[in-house]
């Protein structure tokens, strides 16, 4: 106890702001409020995790992100990793699909199938999935501002392919006002876009009610310069405001609220992030509990993914990014993580290749078969840091939360441009802090190496890919009904000016082969597109 | 790059081209460019080659920058170039940041580009690159601002190329 820190030494304070004393004592946690958020796992509010058992009675679901070229090409990938031990799928779709743009499209020039897998319709889909048994490989699709296409077109391709859409699991991204605030895939106005998600969310309530609809994304807005309580409690604004326009339309909060999952960003400080998840789990129970009156357990659980990528892992020296993975990995387990698609070491260069992929997928094997990572549950609990650290990161989040509904609501926040210019002013502080050496990044301002070229195998990009598929679409609109498809796009406007749900229309549509292009240019007939605001 | 001194500070517009929605290290650029002295205009996201050119011509820029994450900056600036040329603007300082690989470095300065910065570069060495490379007689001002014209702009030393 007679250790001095030297009087000149620099004070330690996590990302989100919370001073860090060098030991933690019952005399801290009682201060920070003790344990009366604390429970037993599978309790209220789930701080220790939303299930009583978690890993020991099934791991963590293993879902790595892929998709390339075309459908075929992806289905390859997919059959890959389902082969190598991969539990889920998580679907990357390219830009032009992304936009809701079809492949002949002038904008999707140059960008068909590059970043992920080209969809122009159900077609492309039903050769996506292939082989695939959809009742054991649940499919995650990262789609956002077309999700209202993509999540009918997966439906419809389930249930051609014979699959009982009732009992049907699967998670679409389709949060639409992160893609506002960072990663940029919008199509229309904000509004529309809102009651977008609320019409994908009523829809499969009432006709799909073991899907997710919306995975809400602290993810990217962490990636846009938000620190770690500012992530979780704006995934919990956004979340807020899809539940609101579900509710106004006199849906009950226990019909849809347990279909609500969230993803979340993992680099930084590993203690941080563990108690952030905790502490999450605890607020948004509270959230559904007592703001909402929620009554089943089920529609309190903050059901996650995590995984990683982006601004943690680094350009330089990129086999270092094997190892922060193997801790990204360890933090979502600690964490009681529901999935994971952890990253995978070649990503700052390219799409992952084979080899990439599957080490990460070993890397949570690891944890699994070797490491005792499912044996126990919480085992972090009781830790006087991490309960201490716990609750202080959750009344960091409350304030955060308090602060947004004084200043009107994340709706308004991220339609003025508000929320983007916050976080974007905060990514150029952190740019400069790792500049100068203030926020270390091994490799990339300490402990650097003249480095050869890094031996990544970068992903090809195949120009007759996309010829291929431009081919494919236009031998689907030769094909197909045309007359039908015209009557089926009337009604996706006609219920888009009605203001009515206008997912049956859409799902009648995609039926009919109409194409992403076709059915986002119906809506845009009525929503207008987005303008975006740039605030510095 | 003309012998012409212009008063007045540096003046960058700033592109995100194509499709590609990841704009912090766009906007990362734009403040450290404005922190400089530089008058940025930010193009916003989704910008055709046309509308860049268009944007360049219209504002008189000195630089034109642009960010790309999404790895169809090739195709992009083949397209961009001859606008570019037929604008007129074949005399200014032409930039590109981002998930550039380096085996298409040399394809880019083939086509103009004579400053690349790809993902770990440092916000110093692209101001500082700008001012060298900036014979026009401007200079840091007191005056920097930014422009949005309707849509987002330059390479992040923190993004990469996966669009989860």
């Amino acid at each position: 106890m007679n250790d001095r820190l030297p009087a000149d030494a620099a004070p330690v304070v996590n990302e989100s702001g919370i001073p860090i004393q060098p030991l933690y004592t019952e005399a801290d946690l009682k201060a920070s409020g003790g344990t009366a958020m604390l429970g037993q796992p599978g309790e209220y509010p789930f701080t220790r995790g939303i299930h009583s058992l978690m890993y020991r009675k099934q791991p963590w679901t293993m879902r790595q992100y892929a998709g390339f070229g075309n459908a075929a090409d992806t289905n390859a990938r997919f059959q890959y990793l389902i082969a190598n031990g991969q539990t889920g799928l998580n679907v990357a779709f390219d830009l032009p699909t992304q936009c809701g743009l079809d492949s002949d499209a002038p904008l999707a020039d140059g960008e068909v199938g590059r970043v992920g897998m080209a969809i122009d319709t159900l077609r492309d889909f039903e050769i996506a999935f292939e082989g695939i048994d959809l009742d054991r490989i649940t499919v995650s699709l990262t789609i956002n501002g077309a999700a209202a296409i993509l999540i009918a077109m997966y439906l419809a391709m389930a249930e051609r392919r014979g699959f009982d859409v009732r009992t049907l699991r699967g998670t679409a991204q389709n949060d639409i006002l992160k893609e506002f605030i960072g990663r940029g895939t919008w199509i229309f106005p904000v509004l529309p876009s809102l009651r977008l998600v609320g019409d994908t969310i009523e829809y499969c309530a009432a006709h799909a009610p073991k899907y997710s609809p919306v995975s809400v994304c602290g993810y990217h807005i962490r990636e846009s310069g938000a620190n770690p309580a500012q992530e979780m409690a704006y995934a919990f604004c956004i979340a807020r405001a899809y539940a609101d326009e579900v509710l106004r339309r006199g849906l009950p909060i226990d019909e849809f609220a347990g279909r609500l999952s969230f993803n979340f960003n993992i680099f930084g400080n590993l203690f941080e992030q563990v108690a952030k998840f905790r502490a999450g789990r605890a607020l948004w129970a509270k959230i559904v509990h007592d703001q909402y009156g929620a009554t089943k357990p089920g529609s309190m659980w903050m059901r996650m993914i995590a995984g990683g990528g982006g601004s943690g892992l680094t350009f330089e020296q990129p086999e270092l990014n094997i190892v922060r993975g193997a801790y990204y990995a360890l933090i979502s387990a600690l964490s009681g993580a529901q999935t994971m698609a952890l990253c995978c070491y070649d990503e700052a260069y390219t799409i992952p290749s084979e080899h990439a992929q599957r080490i990460s997928l070993r890397t949570m094997q690891l944890l699994i078969e070797e490491m005792g990572l499912c044996d126990t549950v919480d085992p972090l609990g009781g830790s006087y840091y991490v309960e201490t650290l716990t609750n202080q990161m959750r009344a960091e989040m409350e304030r955060i939360i308090a602060d947004v509904d004084a200043r009107g609501g994340i709706v308004g926040l991220v339609a003025d441009g508000s929320v983007q210019a916050q976080v974007s002013a905060q990514a150029y502080a952190r740019q400069r802090d790792i500049e100068a050496g203030r926020y270390r990044k091994v490799g990339v301002n300490c402990y650097r190496v003249d480095e050869e070229d890094p031996k990544v195998e970068f992903h090809p990009y195949d120009e007759a890919d996309a010829a291929a598929q431009i081919a494919r679409l236009a031998e689907v609109r030769r094909t197909r009904d045309n007359a039908a498809v015209a009557r089926a796009l009337d009604a996706v406007r006609h219920a888009a000016v009605a203001g009515a749900n206008t997912m049956p229309a859409i799902v009648a549509a995609v039926k009919t082969y109409a194409s992403v292009g076709e059915i986002t240019a119906a809506l845009t007939e009525v929503h207008g597109r987005y303008r975006e605001p740039v605030k510095f | 790059m003309t012998d012409t001194a212009r008063a007045g500070p540096i003046k960058v517009v700033l592109g995100k081209p194509g499709l590609d929605g990841h704009d912090q290290g766009a906007k990362v650029v734009a403040r450290a460019l404005m922190a400089a002295g530089m008058e940025v205009i930010y193009t916003g996201l989704r910008q055709t080659p046309e509308a860049i050119a268009r944007i360049a011509l219209e504002e008189d820029v000195d630089v034109i920058a642009l960010s790309s994450m999404a790895g169809s900056h090739l195709n992009f600036c083949r397209k961009l170039k001859p606008l570019l040329d037929a604008a007129g603007l074949d005399d200014k300082l032409w930039l590109i940041g981002g998930n550039i690989p380096r085996q298409d470095h040399d394809a880019l300065r083939a086509l103009g580009f004579k400053g690349i910065f790809a993902t770990g570069a440092r916000l110093d060495d692209i101001t500082a690159f700008i001012r060298e490379n900036v014979v026009s007689g401007a200079g840091p001002s007191q005056a920097a601002n930014c422009t949005p014209s309707g849509g987002s702009a330059a390479a992040s030393a923190a993004s990469v190329g996966v669009h989860k």
